[in-house]
């Protein structure tokens, strides 16, 4: 099934589908190791929502709403 | 010369014609090819041998950056630096005032003694020494107090917390969580806090960070604000509350700051630096436990000293022409007479006067001597030359015409007026833009003027 | 191990080996780079070498600018710089680009990428396209106390022998493995060393369009050292490296690097 990457639940893994970004954010993604069937785990929100922690590749990446949207992933 | 550029030109226009073969996702595939050896690599050399039974960094997370918890901890680690700031200086910084002032008399003694004729015994004694007595008395104390625990938290891995929980406040304003960060930094010395901008990926953000930096107290101003609060606002309630209301005043002051800031970075995203909020990523580490020994020598050594030895370079200078303006004679009024007189007109519109505005000007090149600068024209000014209680200075503001509008008006000018001569040198360096030089300058002080004003109005209306 | 400030003031004796670069804070005989991702300890084993004090703490990007000191291995002068930490170095950030214009055009003799062993992955990623630039790559997994309460082991010698690089286990903070990263800096720095980098391979496209600029790159400069990441970059568009190619940057390349002083 595939979501987008803000869709997903604390405690959820999903895996790196797609990125619907384009420019800069795209490329700092990649290098952050974001490609194509990279595993990805919600951690948590800020308290106020937004941005969002993930873990990616043993790592904790924060990301706002806004781009995670354009994250297409698989679970 | 020209053949190479030839070549050099059949190679681009070779590379024109590749780069249209291999279309546009060239970078995705570079980082796909290369994080997928760096994963072959890894699967050979690194082995998960099991997993630890608890997870301490998730556990702090979950509390630090809580919904209901997030924002009150960072109130409270605030509110908590600035208390053992403001309890644990009173007591040395009073002891070193005491044996400041002791010396001083002994070295007055001492060099009349010696034959030294009065003027150059008041110019490097009440000029010189005072100043740098003043400032080390006022400023090393809380200093040492408050580096250590700020390095402490930078150490153990709070700062990306508190920008991880900023940010949504950040980005309502078109600015990046990530200028939480160099905020932080900013509380140490906005020129460092200017620099460590670099760390936001956009132009436009970037810019809002560095033009909003000085609305974060740099330890030049802490002092200031610390001692008007103890001394003045503090005094004036019950002693056994006198901590805890120093205390909320300078929390309130901070928080002022950190509210101006987010309304000029509104302000500039929406008038002269339009544009989208870019993105915002940022790692958080994971929490380490800090080296006491190195906090200790990194915060105490290479900050305190430094900041006081930067305070006391600029101070000795500023107290010799204090006692200079004091002593020169022109007619029959000396030359800080009527400097003075001349400014406390503007000083009275604004909340304070004269004095305060001198002090201002002579400060120009360092913050840190504000107060010293202050207290040591107040003292040229009575026949009072010898000061040995930190008590005594709210007697002396009284003496001076003082209310409790000049100590807040003081206090709001302190914190909004114009980067010091370093800050503003370093601006320049990094926006290379002398447009953005000026403006980071004008726009702090027409803000200063126009909320001091707006305070001194509002109470001689309440009055 | 031995800290040598009094190099910064100017120690005058010549280099056992090779003509000493002179620049104004110190004489010394070999330059080394300190690389790698944000926050992985990079000023801390700067500031062990060299006994200074950059700014450290836990978070990433304290570092925005370059620093420089010096200290003495083996009775070799070494002047160490520390860099900003970056994911990549292939995107455009202010304080990235001093730390790839540094490794490319400073061309150091040694350039010590510092690891995070915890998530070593990540790091491998900037390690490779490191090893596309120089073959001379110290690679230093730190933090490796940090990885071992996490139940995570490193098997220096089969990364080693993945990577064709030197691999040295490190807690920086502690000063444990330093002495072992000294030795390897100076074997590499010195030329005892030669690394062998196995880089890693791009897809059948890509390699190809870089085999057709490899030879021109080094028609037009003879020396070139990293042709392949030359090409690569100008693939991708990079306008600073077009640039660096017209005005004959790169072509500094191809002069005799012991004659000549490092310019960044
Ligand atoms: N536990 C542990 N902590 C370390 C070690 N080395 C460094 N640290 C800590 O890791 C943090 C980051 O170290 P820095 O040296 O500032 O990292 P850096 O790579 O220079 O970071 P940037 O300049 O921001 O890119 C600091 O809090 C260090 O005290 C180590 O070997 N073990
Ligand atoms: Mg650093």
């Amino acid at each position: 099934m595939t979501l987008r990457l803000s869709e997903l639940h604390p405690g959820q893994t999903g895996h790196v589908l797609r990125l619907d970004t384009e420019g800069s954010l795209r490329q700092r993604l990649l290098d952050l190791g974001l490609v194509p069937g990279t595993a990805i785990e919600q951690i948590m929100h800020s308290p106020i929502g937004d941005p969002i922690c993930y873990r990616v590749r043993g790592a904790m990446i924060a990301l706002r709403q806004q781009d995670a949207r354009n994250i297409q992933i698989t679970i | 010369m020209n053949e190479s550029s030839n070549v050099a030109d059949k190679l681009l226009n070779d590379v024109r014609l590749l780069r249209q073969k291999l279309g546009s996702d060239l970078h995705d595939r570079l980082a796909g090819a290369l994080y997928h050896r760096a994963a072959q690599v890894s699967a050979v050399g690194v082995h998960v041998t099991g997993r630890p039974a608890v997870d301490w960094d998730l556990g702090a997370d979950k509390i630090l950056t809580s919904r209901w918890l997030g924002f009150p901890i960072m109130i409270f680690a605030l509110m908590a630096i600035l208390w053992l700031t403001i309890q644990g200086a009173n007591v040395p910084s009073g002891l070193l005032a005491d044996f400041f002032f002791w010396l001083e008399g002994h070295l007055e003694t001492g060099m009349k003694a010696i034959g030294s004729p009065w003027w150059l015994t008041g110019f490097l004694v009440n000029g010189v020494y005072r100043g740098l007595a003043w400032v080390i008395s006022v400023m090393l104390p809380p200093m040492a107090i408050f580096f250590p625990i700020f390095t402490f938290l930078e150490d153990i891995g709070y700062l990306p917390r508190v920008s991880f929980n900023l940010d949504r406040l950040f980005r309502w304003c078109g600015a990046n969580g990530k200028q939480s960060l160099t905020m932080g930094m900013g509380f140490g010395c906005n020129a460092a806090g200017v620099t460590s901008c670099r760390i936001i990926d956009s132009p436009r953000e970037r810019l809002i960070a560095i033009l909003t930096n000085n609305f974060m107290l740099c330890n030049g101003r802490w002092p200031t604000i610390i001692l008007l609060a103890t001394v003045f606002v503090a005094a004036s309630f019950n002693p056994a509350w006198s901590g805890i209301v120093a205390t909320a005043t300078v929390v309130a002051v901070t928080l002022i700051g950190v509210a101006v800031t987010f309304a000029m970075s509104k302000f500039l995203s929406s008038t002269v630096l339009k544009g989208e909020p870019s993105h915002f990523f940022l790692e958080l580490p994971p929490y380490r436990k800090p080296n006491l020994l190195r906090i200790f020598h990194r915060s105490l050594i290479d900050r305190t000293i430094y900041v006081l030895g930067r305070a006391c370079v600029t101070a000795a200078p500023a107290g010799a022409v204090i006692w200079l303006l004091g002593n020169i004679n022109a007619g029959d009024q000396s030359l800080m007479a009527y400097a003075i007189s001349w400014l406390n007109p503007i000083g009275q519109f604004l909340g304070m006067d004269g004095v305060i505005l001198l002090a201002y000007i002579v400060a120009i090149p360092a913050n840190e001597i504000i107060v010293p600068t202050m207290i040591m024209a107040y003292m040229a000014g009575t026949r009072m030359t010898e000061l040995d209680d930190m008590g005594e200075l709210a007697t002396l503001f009284h003496n001076n015409g003082w209310t409790f509008t000049t100590a807040i008006c003081m206090m709001l000018f302190s914190l909004l007026h114009y980067p010091c001569a370093t800050t503003t040198w370093t601006i320049y360096r990094e926006t290379g833009s002398v447009k953005w030089t000026i403006w980071s300058n004008l726009m702090p002080l027409i803000l200063a003027v126009v909320v001091c004003a707006s305070v001194a109005q509002l109470s001689r209306w309440l009055n | 191990m031995g800290n040598c400030n009094s190099c910064s003031t100017g120690c005058s004796d010549t280099a056992p080996n090779r003509t000493a670069l002179v620049q104004i804070g110190g004489v010394y005989d070999y330059v080394v780079a300190l690389a790698g991702n944000p926050n992985t300890g990079k000023s801390t084993v700067f500031n062990y070498l060299t006994g200074l004090h950059q700014h450290t703490g836990n978070w990433p990007g304290k570092t925005v600018a370059r620093a420089e000191g010096f200290f003495t291995q083996a009775d070799t002068r070494y002047k160490l710089i520390d860099l900003p930490g970056t994911y990549s170095l292939m995107t455009r950030s202010v304080d990235e680009e001093i730390a790839r214009d540094f490794i490319l055009f400073g061309r150091p003799d040694c350039t010590v990428v510092v690891c995070d062993a915890t998530v070593l992955e990540r790091s491998l990623h900037l390690v490779l396209q490191i090893m596309e630039i120089t073959n001379r790559v110290v690679v230093c997994a730190n933090l490796i106390d940090e990885a071992n309460r996490k139940m995570i082991a490193l098997e220096a010698r089969a990364l080693e022998a993945e990577l064709g690089v030197p691999v040295v286990p490190t807690s920086a903070r502690r000063g444990h493995g330093m002495d072992h990263l000294l030795q390897h800096i100076h074997e590499v720095a010195t030329g005892a060393a030669l690394p062998q980098p196995r880089r890693a391979r791009l897809d059948d496209e890509i390699e190809s369009a870089i085999g057709l600029l490899v030879p021109q790159l080094l028609q037009m400069i003879p020396n070139l050292p990293c042709p392949r990441w030359v090409a690569m970059r100008l693939l991708a568009g990079d306008e600073r490296m077009e640039q660096a190619l017209r005005s004959g940057e790169l072509a500094e390349f191809s002069k005799d690097p012991a004659q000549e002083l490092v310019l960044v």
